[in-house]
């Protein structure tokens, strides 16, 4: 599925300013728990939900009402979206058009079973302190009494051994878009450290101190509901299930996904991938298979949906043999 | 204003939780009066099923106490627990272990349910109960450290750091088990009823002792899910708001469509996938067999393992000619028994083998 992710803005990618620097003349500095405010500004407001609509139409996403108005609130009330809907719909599109609308990075935390709390919150990177501590011993730097233990404690938990993962990375960089991708596909147990993170935006590494965002990060939560995630979770979130688009917003979309895209052409598709989703298929087609036929249909050159045509090609939008062999035949104009 | 609209939410089935109503308070202060639908969709909604509910609150404005069109379909107060047993059976003629009035456990996990009196039916289900403390589980992605196994590099290389770098003895590690998603699918229909009430019980005990990993549809002319209903703890209770979702009850079969809604729906999202399914069927299809052969094998190409249950097949001279049960044979892991606690037992055996 085609994501657009934003490009990165350079004067943003640097480490967050207030993480503290090495102080070797102030022992124990890093270890001392105090609060760490990461990097601040401000998510750009906007004024109506109809304002976001249109921020994100130039992003290239086309939203509904309920959609715009999801993002616009989540926006005004810092609430998690938590978005629903079947695979191919445009949730984690939804996602990067908005952090591209607001002009902030997306981050993105994949979920998949067995997420732990090493690979999505934080990790320390033990090879590297190892290293720190060889280095050490090979310039005799601990051994000429340079440095207390405590000093070599303090420096070897220092920030610049710290793995950001996406959840602590996403506190450290907010404002930004979070993007916790299909979250039904992690265990229950990763859903209560998300809560918690996303209570108080912030994250708390024992050795380092509590790493607090100023501006929490706009979180969007998808899921595809193979299973059904904690209560918990949905009460703290603005809950959207993202349906299927009529077929006169597919053709504005894919028009606006496919400079060039014939307009004729873009509607024979919408309208025959509007009339696929009516047939007793086992994988509806969503929105991303019916960009993916468009496309390959601009790549054939093609101008009319033909049946011919949409034979061949049935098999961009339509990945079950059952669902193509029932749909053979039924598109494309005679 | 706000509050009425909770009260009339609240009576259709949401959650209209306090922290919820704040939020949809909150929402329209954002929002403004102009978009209260959408504020109100967007915080005091959880499920596709909830947004049903409220737009049928919304707009069928007179009638709150109603509730949703989905619950009055079918009147309750259908008790399940009904003696089932033929008349042959009740009279205790035929059957030489009624006789002496057996109440012995060991007996009674061999008598077929179905012919069974109210009182030693109690005690059944109550074995039946012990079936469903079984531990299914599956090889999970995470490892745990163990004596025999995979070379567990990690643990190896950092006890060769704690020792200075000397070579120790290699440590080990095995994939951890995880709790395997039980999807039981039951038979509610005319030829089924002897024994659905004791399979609901049996979903209802895994359910209560694993609610997360047992997934329960019935099958009759359509398909249901009870997993939510089931969930309450006394059984009698969740039994009968069971049976007030059981829309085709002691009704015809139509196991083709069934199963294929349950592929096409739930389970080709993701409730078969790595799953162990089980059939509770006898396999009397009155539509074409071939179509339920065919929503089978998709389910078992899903699903981790594929086990049907018949209550028939434990009976002597037992042979799967039933239209569907022979469609179905060449595409199923197994075809168990299921028509005493013993079997039931079984069954249990065969999902473990997944």
């Amino acid at each position: 599925m085609p994501v657009h992710l934003p490009q990165p803005e350079p004067e943003r990618r640097a480490l967050p300013v207030h993480l503290p620097q090495p102080e070797p003349e102030r022992p124990g500095a890093a270890v001392a728990a105090g609060r760490i405010h990461a990097h601040s500004g401000a998510v750009p407001d906007f004024e109506s939900p109809a304002a976001l609509a249109a921020g994100l139409a130039d992003a290239g996403y086309l939203a509904d009402e309920g959609l715009a108005m999801a993002g616009f609130l989540a926006l005004r009330l810092h609430r998690p979206i938590f978005l629903e809907g079947d695979a191919g719909v445009g949730k984690t599109a939804f996602a990067a058009a908005l952090a591209e609308t607001a002009g902030v990075e997306l981050i993105r935390l994949q979920c998949y079973e067995g997420l732990d709390a090493s690979h999505a919150l934080y990790d320390w990177d033990f090879a590297r302190q190892v290293l720190h501590l060889r280095a050490l011993e090979s310039t005799g730097t601990a051994a000429r009494g340079a440095l207390s233990v405590e000093e070599l404690e303090a420096d070897l938990y220092h920030r610049r051994f710290l793995l950001a993962r996406p959840l602590l990375r996403a506190i450290e960089r907010a404002p930004c878009v979070l993007l916790v991708d299909e979250v039904d596909r992690a265990d229950d147990e990763f859903e209560a450290y998300l809560l918690e993170v996303l209570a108080d935006a912030a994250v708390t590494v024992p050795e380092l101190g509590t790493i607090t965002a100023e501006v929490p990060p706009v979180v969007v939560v998808t899921s595809n509901r193979t299973r059904e995630v904690h209560d918990a979770l949905k009460r703290r979130c603005l809950y959207h299930w993202v349906g299927h688009p009529t077929p006169e917003r597919e053709t504005a979309i894919l028009r606006r996904r496919l400079p060039g895209l014939d307009e004729r052409l873009a509607a024979q598709v919408a309208a025959a991938t509007a009339h696929l989703r009516t047939l007793d298929l086992v994988k509806p087609p969503g929105v991303a298979e019916a960009i993916d036929w468009a496309a390959a249909l601009r790549a054939l050159a093609a101008d009319t949906l033909t049946a011919g045509l949409a034979d061949a090609t049935l098999g961009v939008v339509l990945k079950v043999r059952e669902d193509i062999e029932l749909a053979a035949g039924t598109v494309g104009a005679r | 204003m706000l509050v009425e609209v909770a009260a009339k939410l609240r009576a259709a089935g949401l959650p209209v939780t306090p922290d919820r109503l704040a939020a949809f308070g909150e929402a329209l202060d954002a929002a403004g009066v102009a978009h209260a639908y959408w504020a109100g969709r967007l915080t005091l909604c959880g499920s596709p099923d909830d947004i049903a509910r409220y737009d049928a609150a919304l707009l069928t404005g007179a009638s709150p106490a109603r509730g949703p069109s989905w619950q009055v379909r079918r009147l309750p107060e259908r008790s399940l627990f009904r003696a089932t047993m033929p008349p042959s059976a009740q009279a205790g003629g035929q059957d030489p272990v009624l006789s002496v009035r057996a109440a012995d456990t060991e007996v009674l996990r061999h008598r077929d349910l179905a012919t069974l009196s109210p009182a030693e039916r109690a005690e059944a289900l109550a074995l039946l109960a012990q079936v469903a403390l079984a531990d299914i589980t599956r090889a999970g992605r995470r490892h745990r450290p163990a004596g025999h196994g995979r070379v567990d590099r990690r643990r190896s290389v950092r006890a060769m750091l704690r020792a200075g770098g000397e070579p120790r003895p290699l440590l080990h590690q095995r994939r951890a088990p995880r709790p395997r998603r039980l999807v039981l699918l039951i038979d509610v229909s005319g030829s089924m009823s002897p024994y659905a009430d004791a399979l609901l019980r049996l979903a209802h005990a895994f359910t209560r002792h694993r609610p997360r990993w047992t997934e329960t549809y019935t099958l009759g002319t359509r398909l249901t899910r009870l997993s939510p209903a089931l969930r309450t703890r006394d059984p009698e209770v969740a039994l009968r708001e069971a049976g007030r979702l059981i829309p085709d009850w002691r009704g015809g079969t139509r196991l083709a469509d069934g199963v294929a809604a349950f592929v096409r729906g739930d389970g080709h999202r993701g409730a078969a996938r790595r799953a162990a399914v089980v059939v509770f069927s006898d396999g009397w299809e009155s539509a074409e067999p071939a179509r339920l052969g065919a929503a089978v094998a998709h389910l078992r190409r899903l699903a981790a393992r594929t086990v049907w249950v018949s209550p028939h097949a434990g009976r002597p001279g037992f042979a799967p000619t039933a239209g569907g049960l022979a469609a179905v044979l060449p595409h199923v892991d197994a075809l168990v028994a299921g028509h005493t606690v013993a079997a039931l037992h079984a069954v249990l055996e065969e999902v473990r083998r997944a």
